[in-house]
């Protein structure tokens, strides 16, 4: 199969996948007990109130017509408009959409080129001390809960020790990169591991290979051997794993976001669940079902790309 | 409010990383014991600076339209933007504010209000035109402000400007408690013709100056306020709906005040000399719901038996961690009306026994709901199950859903978790007591109590008035379906320098979350 037909093929197939998500959110969250209605009356549940909040965000109307009108507007590229700020969607979500990112992207920076220098260190000399001290760490990283890290690491650092900011409180992410750190450490530590495994893993494979030892056998060694011939093809599965991991940061790490107060994607979705605030939460879902399709998309034409021969084209 | 719904729904979310609190505590220990509580003291007022305060919000789509003010950062916004006519004082009496003075008519019908000579951020004068366009607004019937409900009684076409000051306020019927209307949560003026509040226009002590909603909202000092400029230069509000957030960013230095802080995070810092706690007693009143009108609670044996197999005391140390006084069956401790008349009710538990075998209910299971929808009430829930159970009654707790837990409760069920922020004991019975309110979670309705009520708001004497609000309050200590066993502090802890902050305004009142008297030391 050429790649650019992969590649449509592919494209199409997310556009199914990104409306029947949309779909099935629609009616998960319809089908959640009471409405952005009850939710805004609170402990004042005044039923003439609720009734009039009903009617004033237009959920009077049947779902469905509701699903319609937008889906509609949707495949106009309007996102609607929020049933609490009655703001158009699009507007709000920019800055929460911006913060994801370049968190997401931070860490990315990071994170590949560590995990990966990591895993082929340990590869080096399989069983070798330092293997199994990098094995024997990142599991038990790994083994630690996301929350329970940051909670720790905000404990030590930032309010026993003062070494850090322990909250991005009102900071500019950019200009004030010390608030990034602490979440940072959070964010990389599984990723490390598994990345870095996986190199390890993919490395070794490659290096038992038969293309690897045919290229030996020409007489290539040293660091040639092992990033043009060897790495390629470990990193094939690597690269699957990395689109894995940016589709998750990329989604909001709730927790991450909670306990640094950093105000992106994933704060933004529990807000407009707890409210109902039923737009905002459909809006969510097309931007992460549509970032989870492209970068899979991505990643996919990278991994054929890397080694096309071990057929990373599933 | 204290009603904030959302708020309300967030602060379970605490449990997500409940533990928080506790790991810094345990670090913190040890650290700073040469520091003095006593050096912390803010010293004089001084002006200048920024404060940075941590509030507890709603969001990207939060609004800052005052009618629209919901939560706790919204109605702290809101105050800091904009004034009512008038507004709840310590005591929840109802203080004047943008209005001067108000003369009602002697059939109560008709209000005569002039207002103080204030200025709008854009120099222009409030007016007369302004409070009835800002009444308007609010009681639009396309629109559901949370004040609509309050000032319905408002008979706007015959209400009218008699001059630049003064206005003429029409009621569809006698009311003398009408100023409790102009306190009105949400009852703001604002300027004629607003309805876009994205760069708000206000006369309150705080002008607008920029916002990224659900991060940071910061306003400026507003050197023609009415009442006096604030000392602060700039006001930045902060968003985050973790608790431990909050108290991490002050413990660092990030913020200077957290808004909302659990007691235990109260008592663990108290004596670190890092934070400043703050309480403001009478917030938000605890109790349990027992719907009369149906059984067993419309056995009034048995609901006296449920008064007198409570340990008060017990609830207020565990579930509020001590943060708090104990309730009397009566809501609005310490409020104007309230009636401290009546003797403290406390535990009995032979006569509890007593009356639960004279109402046949021994060993008789009863179905308790609550929910994460508040601090405290799955605690409260299960502390109360196990008094109750040393009286012979088996109390099953039901965990409801967090989001539309009040309105669950308002029909359903014999029995519920129940709370309330501050607001005069006259809009509590009117709101929740008579045969025709609308949020009437103990369905009591006695017509010879709302015939109290009606004599209480229809009388212009106020000894007449105390004497109707004190009749109605011993029918429901005696035989009410309210169990109020607490009366939970509300909580703020600030930066070691930060003066100013009130220590006995309740929450929800004019003098909590209000920062033109604070300072940074």
């Amino acid at each position: 199969m050429s790649l650019p037909r992969y590649a449509a093929g592919r494209l199409l197939l997310g556009l199914g996948q990104v409306a029947g998500i949309t779909t099935i959110v629609f009616v998960l969250t319809e089908a959640l007990p009471g409405d952005a209605a009850v939710v805004i009356a609170g402990d004042h549940p005044d039923p003439a109130r609720i009734a009039a909040i009903r009617a004033q965000l237009d959920l009077d109307r049947p779902a469905w017509q509701r699903y319609l009108d937008w889906l509609t507007d949707l495949i106009r590229g309007d996102l609607g408009v929020s049933l609490i700020s009655q703001r158009p969607i699009v507007d709000r979500l920019a800055d929460s959409a911006g913060t994801t990112l370049l968190l997401a992207a931070v860490t990315l920076l990071v994170l590949v080129p560590l995990a990966i220098a990591l895993g082929m260190l340990a590869a080096r000399r399989e069983g070798g001390r330092l293997d199994r001290a990098v094995s024997a760490v990142s599991v038990a990283l790994y083994a630690v809960p996301e929350f329970a890290l940051a909670i720790l690491l905000i404990a030590v650092f930032g309010v026993r020790l003062g070494w850090l900011p322990p909250t991005a409180f009102g900071a500019d992410l950019l200009t004030q990169p010390s608030v990034l750190v602490l979440p940072l450490l959070v964010l990389l530590t599984r990723p490390i591991c598994t990345i870095s495994r996986l190199t390890r893993a993919g490395m070794l494979d490659a290096l038992h290979g038969e293309y690897v030892r045919h290229a030996r056998r020409l007489g290539i060694t040293g660091i040639r051997l092992w990033l043009r011939h060897a790495l390629p093809g470990a990193l094939a599965p690597v690269v699957q794993q990395l689109a894995r991991t940016t589709d998750w940061l990329l989604g909001g790490v709730i927790v991450v976001e909670a306990v640094f107060v950093i105000p992106g994607l994933g704060t933004a979705l529990v807000d407009a669940v707890s409210t109902r605030d039923i737009p905002t939460v459909q809006a969510l879902c097309v931007l992460v079902a549509v970032t989870t399709v492209v970068v899979n998309l991505a990643a996919d034409l990278v991994a054929f790309r890397l080694a096309p021969r071990i057929g990373a084209v599933r | 409010m204290i009603h904030p719904p959302v708020t309300a729904s967030r602060v379970s979310r605490r449990g997500l990383l409940g533990g928080a609190a506790a790991i810094s505590a345990a670090l913190l220990t040890g650290c700073g014991p040469g520091d003095d509580p006593a050096a912390i003291s803010a010293g004089q007022p001084r002006r200048g600076g920024r404060l940075r305060a941590a509030f507890a919000g709603g969001g990207v789509n939060e609004t800052l339209d005052p009618h629209q003010a919901n939560l706790f950062n919204e109605a702290s916004r809101a105050k800091a933007m904009f004034d009512k006519l008038a507004d709840y004082g310590p005591d929840v009496s109802i203080q004047p504010r943008l209005a001067e003075r108000w003369e009602p008519s002697s059939d109560l019908t008709r209000w005569r209000i002039t207002l103080r000579p204030a200025t709008f951020h854009d120099g222009k004068p409030v007016r007369a035109a302004d409070v009835l366009y800002s009444y308007t607004r609010i009681t639009d019937p396309k629109k559901a402000f949370r004040a609509k409900a309050s000032l319905e009684l408002l008979d706007l076409p015959n209400s009218r400007a008699v001059d630049g000051r003064t206005l003429e306020l029409a009621l569809k019927r006698p009311f003398a408690e009408f100023p409790n209307a102009l306190a009105a949560f949400g009852a703001y003026i604002v300027p004629e013709g607003a309805d876009s509040f994205e760069r708000p226009v206000g006369s309150g002590p705080f002008t607008f100056d920029s916002w990224q909603p659900g991060r940071s909202l910061l306003l400026k000092r507003y050197d023609g306020y009415w009442e006096g400029a604030a000392h602060l230069d700039e006001l930045e509000y902060l968003i985050s709906n973790e608790e431990s957030a909050r108290v991490n960013a002050l413990l660092a230095g990030q913020v200077d005040y957290a808004h909302d802080i659990t007691p235990t995070t109260a008592r663990t810092h108290a004596d670190s000399g890092r934070m400043t706690v703050t309480r403001m007693p009478n917030s938000t009143m605890q109790s349990f719901a027992m719907k009369v009108d149906r059984p067993p609670f419309d056995n009034r044996d048995l609901r006296e038996a449920m008064f007198l197999l409570t340990d008060r005391q017990q609830l207020v140390d565990t579930v509020l961690a001590g943060s708090g006084q104990v309730g009397n069956d009566l809501f609005g401790k310490g409020y104007q009306y309230y009636a401290d008349d009546i003797a403290q009710r406390t535990r009995d538990l032979d006569r509890a026994r007593f009356l639960i075998d004279k109402a046949g209910a021994k060993g008789l299971r009863i179905t308790l709901d609550t929910a994460a929808v508040a601090s405290g009430f799955v605690e409260a829930a299960s502390v109360f199950a196990e008094q109750a159970k040393q009286a012979g009654l088996v109390i099953e707790t039901a965990m409801g859903n967090k989001d539309t837990y009040w309105k669950d409760i308002l029909n359903s069920g014999v029995l519920a978790s129940y709370r309330s922020g501050a607001m005069p004991i006259e809009t509590h019975i009117s709101q929740r007591l008579l045969a025709n309110s609308t949020t009437n979670a103990t369905r009591w309705a006695r017509p010879e109590f709302d015939a109290l009520y009606a004599k209480a708001i229809s009388s212009a004497d106020e000894a007449t008035r105390r004497q109707a609000y004190g009749d109605m309050q011993r029918t429901l200590h005696a035989e009410g379906g309210f169990l109020i066993w607490g009366f939970a502090d509300f909580l703020v802890a600030t930066a070691p320098g930060v003066g100013g902050v009130s220590t006995n305004a309740p929450a929800n009142t004019l003098d909590w979350a209000r920062f033109d008297r604070v300072w940074l030391g």
